[in-house]
């Protein structure tokens, strides 16, 4: 009598089946995470010495217990527009520093400033980050001539990191996330003085006793606003009008310097 | 007063830069030179981008020249022909320069080269004048008369076929050597950012043989379309003309000259061309410096097709 064994195996595959999924959802649905800006475009003044940015942020459904032992962590990122860059590197010749070895990287944010919850060693390990592309020291640099030995890609990603780095455009801002309740947080990322101008991309990663759960991510206009800013754009957008005003300016000016100061 | 220049994309300092432009004003009135090969090294020195320097210092020397050629106008000492001429010459060097000269930022050998141009450049010419007017010192405290070239003497250059004639110089000279002359320094104009008076003005008196009374009046004539010509092209190809900065130096510049001009007529020929070539001198020298000296940072980062 086979039948009805099979027919009672069959029902409990399919309490177990039903059972699976629910058992998952019994405890919390999976955490998320949402930034938000305030504002879609930021516009910098001439004179701009460099701000802090705040981006709010919230972690969806999380585990109160998890999050009184604070073991959420979050790392919020604002990347500056991608560019094309060639390192340079100086060696003698003759006694004379000349540039001679170059490499070039493609996609190379112009900006990348970090904030996190605690120091980047402290939330996960370097695998990870390697994965994610997260963090200055980690970020991946593409090389555009794969040719190039590993050797020598190696020696120019660190010097294009630690020229980035000091020039402010690269930073870590460690504490720069901090929890405001259970489920909100406030990042503070750098805007560096020489900030480029461009679609800045804020990405917010969130981890959970050192496991990376989630990502979001929101977009920044960064512009530059006031008078030096017209005179960048027209130089651009209308060079031979440009050149022209410059010249006739050079050309008024001397003929007024002459009415003014002549002392012949 | 910090004022930010929109095309260097740095913070200046407004006095620095009015200072610098009036100093250099005030030694162009006196020694009758356009400034630039001055005004360049100085803005390079005070941070300004090389590419930028070069492109602006371009833009100033105009303002200078033009205020030059007003008076030269005035007094007739300008022969039109002649200018008109060189600058023909140096459309296409300064054209063939430009080209050069996004070729090399390419490379990311820009900084070097114009370096170099400088420090040979200024120590040729500096060195040269020291000797000659050290000597004319010597000559003029021991008492004897100094030695000028005959004005009727003639070399190679004026073997040279397809003669033109020059009546306000008095020349008649093939447009070989004028035009090469134009070229030459419409080339230097848009690599180095200089008028190239500082060349051309001994280049017209020894090689041309041209009266010396019209030489500034057209040298200057030839440097403001050569200059415009290399602003405008610099301003259309690599957008490294800053005007804000290129003004401040101007304003600068003009006020300092006309009161050069006067200082001038104070110091005797010989010692003011001692003084010069010293000048000259001291800026080839710094520059060469800094090609020797370790650079704090052996890596820098240029981005593709931006400054």
């Amino acid at each position: 009598m086979p039948a009805p064994k099979a027919i009672a195996t069959v029902i409990l595959l399919s309490l177990l089946a039903a059972a699976v999924p629910a058992k998952a959802q019994t405890p919390l649905p999976t955490e998320g995470i949402q930034i938000g800006l305030s504002t879609d475009n930021v516009s910098i003044t001439a004179g701009f010495s460099g701000a802090d940015l705040t981006i709010f942020g919230s972690l969806e459904n999380p585990d109160p217990l998890v999050a009184r032992q604070g073991r959420y962590d979050v790392i919020v990122v604002l990347e500056g527009p991608p560019r094309t860059v060639v390192v340079r590197r100086k060696d003698r010749v003759l006694g004379v520093w000349v540039n001679l070895d170059s490499a070039t990287f493609e996609n190379v944010p112009m900006s990348y400033s970090v904030a996190t919850t605690r120091p980047l060693q402290d939330i996960t390990e370097p695998n990870s980050y390697k994965q994610l592309s997260l963090g200055a020291s980690n970020l991946y640099m593409q090389p555009a001539d794969v040719g190039d030995s590993p050797a020598t890609i190696e020696e120019f990603t660190a010097a294009l990191r630690e020229r980035k780095s000091a020039t402010g455009l690269f930073s870590e801002n460690v504490g720069g996330v901090q929890f405001l309740s259970q489920n909100l947080f406030r990042a503070t990322v750098r805007l560096a003085p020489n900030v480029p101008v461009g679609t800045h991309k804020a990405r917010a990663f969130l981890f959970k006793s050192g496991l990376f759960i989630k990502e979001s991510s929101a977009q920044l206009e960064i512009r530059k606003s006031g008078f030096e800013q017209s005179i960048f754009r027209v130089a651009h957008d209308y060079s031979f009008l440009y050149g022209v005003f410059a010249i006739s300016l050079a050309m008024i000016t001397g003929w007024l310097g002459r009415l003014i100061f002549r002392k012949d | 007063m910090g004022i930010y220049l929109p095309i260097a994309e740095i913070s200046v300092n407004v006095f620095v830069l009015l200072a610098m432009g009036a100093a250099v004003g005030f030694l162009s009135g006196m020694f009758g030179v356009g400034g630039g090969f001055l005004i360049t090294p100085l803005l390079i020195f005070y941070n300004i981008p090389p590419a930028i320097a070069v492109a602006t210092g371009a833009n100033q020397v105009i303002a200078s020249s033009f205020s030059g050629v007003l008076s030269h106008m005035k007094r007739g000492t300008l022969d039109f022909k002649l200018g008109g001429v060189l600058l023909a010459g140096g459309i296409v060097g300064s054209t063939g320069g430009i080209y050069v000269f996004a070729f090399l930022r390419r490379l990311g050998q820009l900084d070097l080269f114009i370096s170099l141009l400088y420090v040979v450049l200024l120590g040729t010419v500096g060195g040269l004048m020291l000797v000659e007017s050290v000597n004319a010192l010597r000559a003029t405290r021991s008492g004897a008369a100094p030695v000028l070239k005959k004005s009727g003497q003639h070399n190679w250059i004026h073997r040279l076929p397809l003669k033109m004639r020059f009546r306000a110089s008095k020349l008649f000279v093939s447009v070989i050597p004028v035009l090469g002359l134009g070229a030459g320094i419409g080339f230097l104009s848009s690599i180095m950012g200089v008028g190239g008076g500082f060349i051309m003005v001994p280049a017209l008196i020894y090689l041309l043989k041209v009266p010396t009374n019209v030489v500034i009046g057209t040298s200057l004539f030839q440097i403001i379309f050569t200059s415009a010509y290399t602003t405008l092209v610099h301003a259309t190809t690599n957008q490294t003309v800053d005007v804000v900065l290129a003004f401040l130096l101007m304003a600068g510049g003009v006020a300092g000259a006309q009161y050069g001009a006067k200082a001038g007529q104070r110091l005797r020929g010989e010692q003011l061309r001692a003084l010069l070539a010293l000048l000259v001198l001291a800026v080839a020298i710094r520059l060469a410096i800094d090609l020797f000296v370790t650079p704090p940072n052996l890596y820098s980062l240029s981005g593709v097709g931006l400054n």
